[in-house]
């Protein structure tokens, strides 16, 4: 599903120039759930920038589902990443005036589906994540477990081929965590493809592999037994 | 067609709803400028109106000539010679100036502008007492509020009548008595009355207190013999007075022997130079008002413009969702630029309604022209067409300006968490 071969990516910071990833060489199946751990300043977070397209690398290959990531304009970019991917953010990043089923229904709305078959699209997610009766509730309105999975039923909504979630648990306490975590590995376990950035143990547990990245270089990559989120919950 | 999108509209309403305080705030400019663009403009047309209906029944295109006393002392003759016209020159001038419409020639019974006493019943009116054609009304229209105008069966058979202005009729007549058919007394001479015509607010060159009679009937009765005292000329509307006005003069020059250069000897009158004269007044009064109200339109936009910065700048962080969640660059630019365009124009509409209000207002407490020259003061429809492309033109213009800052956004950037 994701491929990347020699992956380098710097930063200019002023007459300095800050190389935060240095050949990376990582490849993910289609299904996988993979953790990407390191500190902070290890290049995670970089490192999702790019395979979210949100950010270019300097040098290197990216393959997504068999399309090569390279040299996208705006545009490009961002059909791409409506088409391809899903994005769960630390702090949700929610739309606010806007209603949950509102935000679920706004990647549907760039591609362009129209406006019932969108509505009952994004209802059905909301259901999923078992926010139906929130649907019209403002994010104000919810709790901070709730939003997030308003965030990853918005993510799903639009069938991306990849999930990423960029520390999905950062802002939640552990009880919630575990929560968001089960939804993650259900929706895992119907066959999608899930990277999640994270420094924490026992979330990276909760994935299928986990990726430790350290100043720029992956030091390890390995498969581990699976810990279910739902014996927490 | 994006613009027909509902959701395009959701969208717009949603952000524009958001501060609905500030947005108010925000549009005050663009109410405003409208109000003073559509008040300047409707006051100029109502001006123009107000000068339109004081020269209504007069033939613009028209000129009035007149004897008066030579200043050059010509072939023989001394200065100081009264000019008087003879009725063979309006048949002359006709003849040799095919551009000349309408020609009628007018006698004033004592000299020019002096009052003659006319009697009725005992009681007595001092008027102007002129012997006039039919045809002049085709160049000062006579506002008749009874019976009728001279006709050419008055002139054919020298009939003894006349038509009288309101002021005569007061001095002559009791109140509401039935003055048509009666007879008044101008030196010993009995006319009876066929007409009365009410002051209007037009130009009166005529006066209000006087006593029209046919020419030919004037001829007899105060045996005036061939003597012309006025020309009252209309020209074709598309010949310039002044040339008419120039071979009229050069004609009756050479006939009268007066010295080529002799500017007093001939006394006219160019209408048409009066009308010119407002119209350029009405034009420059106009071109003004849009001059100014555009300019204060311009800085209402600017305002919106730099509105719609500080809204992009607060929602750095939503574009960058939007634009992750698939939002082209596209997208976002339309979406500010239709913001700005939606707030200019239902700004521009609320302006507009409240001017229209108050020249509604004006128009009612001033609007008939009684006392200044200002009629149905109202803007035009292509007045408003050009007012209003030029806003929601300008809006665009503008708007792209806030809307490129947030194409600039990138993602990543406003995604960072603090």
């Amino acid at each position: 599903m994701i491929e990347i071969k020699d992956l380098h990516k710097s930063y200019k910071m002023g007459s300095n120039s800050l190389h935060v990833l240095k050949g990376i060489n990582f490849k993910v199946e289609d299904g996988e759930l993979v953790a990407i751990m390191g500190s902070s300043g290890s290049g995670k977070s970089t490192l999702l920038n790019i395979l979210g397209m949100l950010d270019g690398a300097d040098s290197g290959e990216y393959t997504l589902d068999e399309v090569p990531i390279k040299n996208l304009s705006e545009t490009k970019a961002a059909q791409y990443r409506n088409k391809f991917l899903g994005f769960v953010f630390q702090s949700f990043n929610l739309i606010n005036y806007k209603s949950a089923l509102e935000n679920v229904a706004l990647p549907l709305y760039y591609q362009k589906v129209p406006r019932k078959e969108r509505q009952e699209k994004a209802m059905q997610y909301l259901d999923k994540v078992g926010l139906k009766p929130w649907a019209h509730h403002l994010p104000s309105e919810l709790s901070g477990g709730q939003k997030q999975r308003v965030a990853i039923a918005r993510a799903m909504a639009a069938e991306p081929k990849v999930l990423l979630a960029d520390e999905p648990t950062g802002a939640l306490d552990s009880k919630t965590s575990y929560e968001v975590m089960d939804l993650i590995q259900q929706i895992n376990d119907e066959g999608n493809t899930i990277l999640v950035v994270t420094h924490e143990e026992d979330i990276a547990h909760m994935c299928k592999r986990i990726v430790h990245l350290k100043d720029g270089v992956i030091v390890e990559d390995k498969k581990i037994e699976q810990v279910r989120a739902g014996q927490y919950v | 067609m994006w613009l027909f999108d509902r959701d395009l509209w959701i969208e717009i309403f949603h952000t524009l709803g958001k501060n609905m305080f500030r947005t108010f705030l925000t549009m005050l400019g663009v109410i405003f400028a409208m109000v003073i663009l559509v008040l300047l403009l409707g006051s100029a047309n109502g001006m123009s109106n107000g000068f339109n209906k004081i020269f209504a029944g007069t033939a613009s295109n028209s000129l009035f000539v007149w004897g008066q006393s030579t200043s050059e002392p010509y072939k023989g003759f001394e200065r100081g010679r009264r000019i008087r016209y003879k009725v063979e020159d309006a048949e002359i001038l006709k003849k040799q100036i095919p551009e000349i419409e309408v020609l009628a020639p007018r006698i004033e019974l004592g000299s020019h502008r002096s009052v003659v006493s006319v009697y009725r019943n005992g009681q007595t009116s001092g008027s102007s007492v002129y012997g006039d054609y039919p045809e002049i009304d085709d160049i000062t229209k006579k506002k008749l509020v009874e019976g009728r105008f001279l006709n050419q069966t008055d002139i054919e058979h020298s009939k003894k009548v006349c038509v009288i202005g309101e002021e005569t009729y007061k001095l002559l007549f009791d109140k509401g008595e039935n003055a048509i058919g009666q007879d008044i007394r101008i030196n010993g001479v009995y006319f009876s009355v066929v007409g009365i015509y009410k002051p209007n607010n037009n130009i009166n060159i005529d006066g209000e207190n006087a006593v029209f009679i046919p020419f030919t009937t004037f001829q007899k009765a105060f045996n005036s013999g061939d003597r012309m005292g006025w020309m009252a000329i209309a020209v074709e509307a598309k010949t310039p007075v002044p040339l008419v006005e120039k071979q009229i003069k050069d004609i009756l020059k050479t006939k009268y022997d007066i010295h080529p250069d002799d500017d007093r000897a001939i006394g006219s009158f160019d209408m048409s130079e009066i009308f010119n004269n407002i119209n350029g007044f009405t034009m420059v009064l106009q071109g003004f008002s849009f001059f100014v109200g555009i300019f204060t339109l311009l800085a209402g936009v600017i305002a919106i413009s730099n509105i719609l910065l500080i809204t992009v700048k607060e929602r750095t962080k939503e574009i960058g969702v939007r634009r992750a969640l698939g939002a082209t660059p596209k997208v976002v630019k339309r979406q500010i630029v239709v913001e700005a365009i939606v707030l200019t124009a239902f700004a521009g509409l609320v302006g507009f309604a409240i001017s229209v209000g108050i020249l509604a207002i004006m128009d009612s407490m001033w609007g008939s022209g009684d006392d200044f020259p200002f009629v149905n003061p109202m803007i035009s429809i292509p007045q408003f067409i050009i007012s209003f492309v030029l806003m929601v033109g300008l809006s665009v213009l503008i708007g792209l300006l806030p809307a490129n800052r947030a194409v600039k956004i990138r993602p990543i950037e406003a995604l960072r968490e603090e």
